[in-house]
């Protein structure tokens, strides 16, 4: 059972790792298949060419920002992007404190602007309402027709707003095309305007701002609720602005119930792009406002969190901007690689010298190691959007040498117990569960520090941080399902076992007699050698460690046992 | 192999040993010199050289260039802006690097395409970067969070895991000599000091604390039961974990430098600075001091904050009264 029990142990490791390799490799296929993944790792822009900006935020007065703000930022920051028409741009915080937009190609000058500007939201009554497309030539109305203005606006609801040429604008407007290339001309807030509204497919001709969006205290969604209290089974958004924001709100809502029409609504505005055109019931004076309409839980949630954030003025500095052109990053890539490999030759050749035939175990599970984190990045560029950098790269390079040093731990510990006489199986098994500790506390500081540094890091460190505590990861599952196994497997070959000059483990080098000395003969175990239980690790290496002195010395009579003890003691 | 494999046996049977923990005295004599050397050393320079991230300013990188006449970057600027701080370096055979003080972004693309021009390379060919004043000052300030955090949970972990806060204390006094003999090493050279030489130096401590966890592992498992001996002093016993591990703390600095080194030669003189570049290089500089750091002072600090304790005091003394009985000492 003895020598059962960890060869079943082996294989059945090996097979896990067949499992875990194939059952990765079948997703992958499988997402090649449908056409939604590549079996190339995306690569970042630094390796593909292309332009990264890395943003702080700046907020008026000394309001700090949280997590949540900064989430939102991204959000608007987000949609400012894709609505210049600016495609595969990828926005994502770092650190907690800074905005990272990276995007391929060089962006304009407009595009800029927009990401740096801040959100601006605002509330403006609806004058006139349309449609979402532009009118067609042959049903706009004729010069005649076209309203004018009779007087001053007395309001910001009045239609005396409305000049001709402001309705040709508005019956000639494309919402679709406008939000297609969309470049924010700032509107005046002491004007009229168009705006779109996407959600509803509508446009409207807004007037003046008549509420700005920092009055805004609070803004929540919640179920819908009748005025019983109890739920409708909608949801809706509740509104709370502060106290000069309560009373403008109050004058607003008190004009616009008696309105008919479209001029019964006002326009919740973020970036000149409506959000939100709800109508006034009833004239809200306490600041407490509830938006109610065919809203999902998702909506209401977003416009809850549009209003809330979107209140807030952030606007960014561009702290770093970096312009890659795509032939330099093919290069990097290249030369990266390149890198690589000489890398791990190098590794090779040094272990396949320290540890001879053993050192192909080691370029075997480095390979493994390789296989695994390369499926694991082309997975997680996948699920996750991972994209890997020139200092991604670098991060697996220098793994190469942390990973190899597990199998060095572990097999230093091997020659340990050969030379305290063990055979090569026992030494395999002992050596392990010591090795066995050391390597996962230490992969464990490995792993800590890849952590606190992806939290911590800005920039494209970041990238090396995470393929390094990637690789720590595959180390493990490498040490333990592949590296172990093996060498289980192999101590019981003869080759191996037997203690083969070439095998990296024999155990003459290693101070103790040859165990299998050719010709059938095998080297007894003198029982006294084998360690005895309960012994202190330390006594029983000393035990050893003088035994074979006096082994020696009885070949050279004439020396006192203890003074030799003594010798070795002064050395220590 | 033979002869380092015989060399492996007599270190681990302590036939041969190397005093790190008699001579302590020695090895702290010689970090403090180094440390105070570190310290002195950037202050007598007039500090780092500091990389364009911590200065701020727009930096060009143009590659693929036949003759890389630095003059021809200096006039390709110049007729576009009268750019202050202008420096044109090239930095390997075919590439060149213009940094100059903040542009605003139209001087930006006007300056790419004049050096695109200059140089004559296409458009392609110009990398720009710009980089703000602060940026540097941010990646610091996370850096250094960074450092304490990870130096926190680490002192736990270590502590926990070896059931004493002595080898925790060791552990992290060792990084500090490793960190600032690191920062003294880039000060000495000159080498230049970018984000990503900030975070190099953050790996250095995960590198030279997990060397010095496996060291400590071997320590704590020779010192287990000590008392249950009569022929070693701890400070012995410490020091053949020490040499028992030798072979394995070199194998592994060699196989973590060789990856390191390949990535710094190619850094250095294929791609000339840079990401790659910066890294390996406090990687090389790190995992070199990291490994002398825990032979030469995290592992003997532990056995001198040991040698310290009234149970230890007590059995080394009783143990050297016995050899002093035995014939032949």
């Amino acid at each position: 059972m003895t020598s059962s029990g960890p060869l079943r142990h082996a294989r059945s490791a090996l097979i896990w790792l067949c499992v875990l390799v194939v059952g990765l490799l079948g997703v992958l296929i499988a997402g090649v298949a449908t056409g939604q993944t590549e079996t190339s790792p995306k690569l970042a822009l630094d390796l593909e060419g292309g332009t990264q900006m890395i943003l702080a935020p700046r907020v008026d007065g000394d309001a700090a920002i949280n997590q949540e703000q900064l989430q939102q930022a991204v959000e608007i920051i987000r949609q400012r992007v894709d609505g210049s028409g600016v495609s595969e741009a990828e926005i994502s915080t770092q650190s907690g404190s800074n905005v990272v937009v990276s995007m391929p190609g060089t962006p304009d000058s407009k595009t800029r602007e927009l990401i740096q500007a801040s959100a601006n939201m605002e509330f403006r009554p609806v004058i006139m309402a349309g449609s979402f497309n532009a009118t067609p030539e042959d049903q706009r109305l004729a010069d005649d027709e076209v309203p004018e203005p009779t007087g001053e606006p007395e309001n910001a609801s009045d239609t005396n707003w409305i000049t001709a040429d402001l309705y040709r604008e508005f019956e000639a407007y494309d919402c679709e095309a406008a939000l297609a290339d969309r470049s924010v001309e700032s509107t005046d807030a002491d004007e009229p305007a168009i705006a779109c509204d996407p959600s509803t497919g509508a446009k409207y001709i807004v007037g003046p701002v008549e509420v700005d969006g920092e009055r805004i205290s609070d803004a929540t969604h919640g179920p819908a609720r009748n005025s019983q209290g109890y739920q409708t089974g909608g949801w809706a958004v509740q509104l709370s602005f502060d106290s000069a924001g309560a009373k403008q709100f109050g004058d607003v809502t008190s004009r616009l119930v008696s309105m008919q029409g479209a001029q019964n609504q006002f326009a919740i505005m973020l970036d000149g792009l409506i959000v939100s055109a709800p109508t006034a019931n009833v004239p809200i004076l306490d600041g407490n406002a509830e938006i109610t309409g065919n809203f999902s839980e998702e909506s209401s949630q977003q416009l809850a969190e549009q209003l809330k954030y979107g209140a807030l003025p952030i606007s960014f500095d561009i702290q770093s901007e970096q312009q890659i052109s795509a032939t330099l990053g093919a290069n990097q890539l290249e030369m990266g690689l390149v890198a690589g490999i000489i890398g791990l030759v190098l590794v090779a050749v040094y272990s396949l010298f320290q540890y001879r035939t053993l050192g192909f175990l080691t370029l075997a599970s480095l390979v493994v190691a390789g296989i695994l984190t390369y499926l694991a990045l082309v997975l997680l560029g996948w699920s996750a959007n991972y994209r890997l950098s020139l200092a991604g790269i670098a991060g697996i390079i220098v793994a190469i040498g942390l990973t190899a040093d597990s199998f060095i731990v572990y097999f230093e510990r091997i020659r340990d117990e050969l030379r305290d006489g063990r055979n090569l199986v026992a030494a395999v098994e002992t050596g392990w569960m010591r090795a066995r500790r050391t390597i996962v506390v230490s992969k464990a500081v490995n792993l800590l520090a890849s952590v606190v540094l992806y939290i911590m890091a800005v920039g494209n460190v970041r990238g090396f941080a995470f393929t390094l505590g990637l690789t720590a990861i595959a180390d493990l599952i490498v040490v333990f399902l592949f590296t172990h196994p093996m060498l289980q497997l192999l101590a019981r070959t003869r080759f191996f076992g037997s203690g083969h000059r070439l095998s990296g483990l024999d155990p003459s080098l290693l101070g103790v007699e040859a165990l299998y000395k050719g010709a059938g003969k095998v080297r007894q175990f003198n029982p006294a050698v084998r360690p005895k239980k309960n012994t202190g690790e330390t006594e029983r290496r000393l035990t050893i460690a003088e035994r074979r002195r006096a082994e020696e010395q009885q070949s050279a009579p004439g020396q006192d046992r203890s003074s030799v003890a003594t010798k070795e003691d002064d050395n220590a | 192999m033979r002869k380092v494999a015989l060399w492996g046996n007599e270190l681990y049977t302590g036939k041969r040993s190397y005093p790190f923990v008699d001579k302590r005295k020695l090895w702290f004599l010689v970090a403090g010199v180094l440390l105070i050397a570190s310290v002195l050393i950037p202050a007598v320079k007039g500090g780092f050289n500091l990389g364009i991230e911590f200065r701020g300013g727009s930096e060009f990188t143009i590659s693929d260039v036949q003759d890389t006449e630095v003059a021809v970057g200096e006039e390709a600027v110049s007729s576009v802006v009268n750019a202050e701080g202008l420096r044109v370096t090239a930095i390997t055979a075919d590439t060149v690097r213009v940094q100059t003080d903040r542009m605003t972004d139209d001087e930006t693309l006007a300056v790419a395409s004049a050096l695109a021009e200059g140089y004559g390379v296409s458009d392609e060919q110009v990398t720009s970067t710009f980089i703000g004043p602060t940026w540097g000052q941010d990646v610091s300030r996370q850096a250094l969070i960074g450092l304490v955090v990870f130096v926190v949970l680490v002192a736990v972990l270590m502590a926990f895991y070896f059931r004493t806060w002595k080898m925790s204390l060791a552990a992290i006094v060792g990084l500090a000599v490793v960190v600032v003999v690191t920062a003294g090493v880039y000060a000495a050279s000159g080498f230049e000091v970018t984000p990503s030489a900030i975070i190099g130096f953050l790996t250095i401590l995960s590198y030279a604390l997990y060397d010095t966890v496996v060291v400590f592992d071997k320590i704590r498992e020779n010192t287990e039961d000590y008392l249950e001996q009569q022929r070693r002093t701890f400070g012995d016993l410490v020091n053949l974990a020490i040499n028992q591990t030798l072979v394995r703390s070199i194998n592994t600095s060699i196989v973590a430098i060789l990856p390191i080194g390949s990535i710094l030669f190619i850094g250095a003189f294929l791609l000339g600075a840079g990401t790659l570049r910066d890294l390996a290089l406090a990687l090389f500089v790190g995992v070199i001091v990291g490994t002398l750091a825990t032979l030469f002072i995290q592992a003997p600090l532990f056995a001198h904050f040991r040698l310290r304790d009234q149970d230890v005091k007590e059995h080394d003394a009783l143990i050297l009264e016995q050899r002093k009985g035995e014939p032949g000492a």
